[in-house]
């Protein structure tokens, strides 16, 4: 590209690279998101140390369960997605498919997770760049409302540290609400499960505990979902990746007062930037799309990068707003929880959450992750692709990536599909703008 | 008026010179893609044949893979939409093109002015592009140029696996070795990469009529497999390989007119 060239003499100082662009400060509400993490794997540290069981839980459990019988919970699918966002998945990807002998093909997630328990368990040697601060969990709490896989990873993780699996068997949702015989089938195994872990932990169920910590989940969930929907302002208050930094707050502290601080905080600033009429997002917001699929985490800078390079800001994702579970009893949570996750929901629901956000967010387009770890989510993705694209009249591209193995992307390939799309986003624009 | 597009892919350059945005005055190929000599020889020979300079160009659009490193363009634009742009230029009439490109191969579906409208793009495998196409013509022993004409003489063609380059390789070798006809291996070749991107192409649709570009549409054999495959008649241009960079060139000379307040 042709660049103006300034062929005056500059002085010396002048003539060297310019001084790089000053970090923007990081967010109040991030550094708590920080402090937050790093209180939750101190406490099951210390839990370790007084001898109390800790526990490992899928990502979309109800874990207001275990807040309630103040057990600590640590997720492997937030700890894994973090490792493979610092760039350090490559040894424990090597170890599982190597010495483990597990299959490429399997989730990254469940790779990662497996080679790290192997090194926990004394049967591999990897380095823990996090000096193993996922401790040795003492039990398991799985439910399969967002894969199958996920299963089988945590029957091998059982068999292997020889601890139980507390086990939630949701079905999947053929239409668009939960029946309520399902609704009783997982309510039953709800208060099976809460009778195991009391008897397995020691621990005593306290409703009013439930009732209060139920309070701050559906606050959080509210504040949450508050956050994501008022990205429907122009420009958006916040870069959209940036949400994703938010996750963790309620993947694994649903349930806690820290989160409604963390949420609050969140709320604020974004409302602070809409009054002011600013954004984070770096450069002017010329496109707004949506996301879907989880997160690329191994090339999250590099999606960001790219997309700020063509003024693309993601405004709307299914991934993160999966985890504003409402409910408000016990039926609730069990019906809440059959119907969290786009695995496991039939493609008419599927693209009716992605038809109503498209339209509030007022996107241009979107993008769709085909995500190598994840083929349960694939698999609907081409056909909700189709129908959602002829719906709502904007244009998508897709990407091969994976959620946590470096291995499975092009930086190349990515930018040529998103250049594309915002060619064919630009003409639409330009079109609308000239009736 | 002239303006230049040019096409720098991974495994060749291509170059077109535009009179007044209609008029081709020049344009060529050298199959030596990014990175290498390849964009300098073919800049240098449309511009030697033609006797005009970069100085002559008024605009000025790069296309391809390795677009991102092009210091005398004006502007870059994907090859999804100069493909597009540049089979309307040869083809007014086609509204789905299949491009196959060396490490890529896209599907576009395009609106009456040549605007790209939708598009698919194959994934990471290199298995149902032109590198496939020259890995398998390396394992047969037999020129790239020849595989397109000696498929058509296949009576029996055996299948090939699309998955993968490496193993579709070790099929071939498995055929060789079984003593299977070569024209026969070279069909199913041909067939593997049709039904790849065929599978690919008919997302956005199955159309009355398409057109292939990209260096792989010079196959003839592969023309006749993705006829099989689409299910309807496929168009090549003498020019399909010069598609991109014909497209590049249409975009330089609308740019140059929206630039300069003219009506293209």
């Amino acid at each position: 590209m042709s660049e103006t060239v300034n062929t005056t003499a500059a002085p010396a100082a002048e003539q060297a690279a310019p001084a790089p662009k000053p970090k923007r400060p990081k967010a109040k509400s991030l550094l708590m998101i920080g402090e937050q993490t790093n209180a939750l794997f101190e406490s099951a540290r210390l839990a370790k140390e007084r001898g109390e069981k800790v526990g490992w839980s899928a990502s979309i459990f109800p874990q207001e369960i275990a807040e309630t019988l103040g057990i600590v919970v640590l997720y492997p699918e937030n700890h894994t997605a973090g490792v493979a966002a610092r760039h350090q998945a490559d040894p424990f990807l090597q170890e599982c498919e190597g010495p483990l002998g597990y299959s490429n093909d399997l989730c990254a997630y469940a790779k990662l997770n497996l080679a790290y328990t192997a090194v926990l368990n004394g049967e591999s040697d990897v380095e823990l760049p996090d000096g193993g601060k996922m401790v040795k969990p003492d039990f398991l709490l799985l439910t399969n409302n967002i894969c199958n896989q996920l299963t089988k990873w945590y029957e091998n993780l059982a068999r292997q540290l020889n601890i139980p699996v507390f086990f939630i068997d949701t079905c999947y949702n053929p239409m668009d609400y939960v029946t309520e015989t399902r609704v009783r089938y997982v309510r039953a195994q709800i208060d099976q499960l809460i009778k195991d872990l009391c008897a397995f932990t020691g621990k005593t169920w306290d409703e009013e505990r439930f009732k209060e910590v139920m309070r701050v989940s559906q606050l959080n969930s509210y504040l949450w979902e508050r956050a994501n929907n008022l990205m429907d302002h122009k420009p958006a208050p916040i870069g959209g990746f940036e949400l994703f930094n938010y996750m963790s707050a309620m993947v694994c502290n649903r349930g806690k007062d820290s989160t409604t601080a963390i949420m609050r905080q969140l709320n604020a600033e974004m409302e602070q930037h809409i009054k002011e009429g600013t954004s984070t997002f770096p450069v002017e917001e010329e496109y707004r799309v949506s996301w879907d699929g989880i997160a690329c985490w191994p090339y999250l800078s590099h999606n960001l990068r790219t997309l700020k390079k063509y003024g693309v800001n993601m405004v709307a994702s299914s991934y993160g707003k999966a985890w504003a579970i409402k409910y408000d009893d016990l039926d609730g949570m069990a019906r809440a929880y059959c119907f969290a996750s786009t695995n496991g929901d039939n493609a008419t629901t599927m693209m009716g959450r992605r038809m109503e956000a498209l339209k509030r967010m007022d996107c241009e387009g979107t993008i769709y992750h085909v995500n190598r770890s994840c083929k349960v989510m694939d698999c609907q993705m081409m056909e909700v692709q189709r129908q959602l694209s002829a719906m709502a009249g904007v244009p998508f591209t897709s990407f091969d990536g994976d959620q946590a193995d470096y291995r499975n992307y092009s930086e190349a390939q990515f930018e040529t599909r998103i250049q594309g799309l915002v060619e064919v986003m630009k003409q639409n624009k330009e079109a609308k703008k000239n009736g | 008026m002239f303006t230049f597009g040019i096409d720098i892919g991974s495994t060749s350059s291509k170059v077109a010179i535009l009179k007044d945005g209609t008029e081709l005055v020049a344009h060529y190929v050298v199959p030596l893609g990014t990175g290498t000599i390849g964009p300098k020889e073919a800049r240098e020979y449309v511009f030697k044949e033609t006797g005009l300079t970069q100085e002559d160009m008024v605009y000025t659009v790069v296309t391809g893979y390795g677009r991102m490193n092009c210091e005398y363009a004006d502007e870059q634009i994907s090859e999804l939409s100069c493909h597009a742009k540049g089979i309307h230029y040869l083809m007014p009439e086609i509204r789905t093109i299949v491009d196959i490109g060396g490490q890529d191969a896209k599907a576009l579906k395009i609106s009456d002015k040549g605007q790209l409208l939708a598009f698919q793009m194959n994934d990471k495998c290199a298995a149902g592009t032109g590198r496939f196409l020259d890995v398998m013509a390396k394992v047969l022993n037999v020129d790239i140029n020849e595989l397109g004409p000696l498929s058509e003489k296949s009576q029996h063609p055996v299948s090939i696996s699309n998955t993968c380059t490496v193993f579709a390789e070790s099929e071939v070798i498995s055929q060789l070795s079984s003593n299977v006809p070569i024209e026969d291996i070279a069909a199913g070749i041909h067939n593997s990469v049709a039904k790849r991107v065929a599978g690919m192409a008919l997302r956005l649709g199955r159309p009355e009529a398409m057109a292939m570009s990209g260096g792989v549409a010079l196959n003839i054999g592969v023309v006749h497999a993705m006829e099989r495959e689409m299910g309807c008649p496929v168009h090549v241009h003498p020019l399909c390989q010069s598609a991109g960079a014909i497209g590049a060139a249409v975009f330089a000379w609308e740019k140059y007119c929206k630039k300069e307040g003219k009506n293209v």
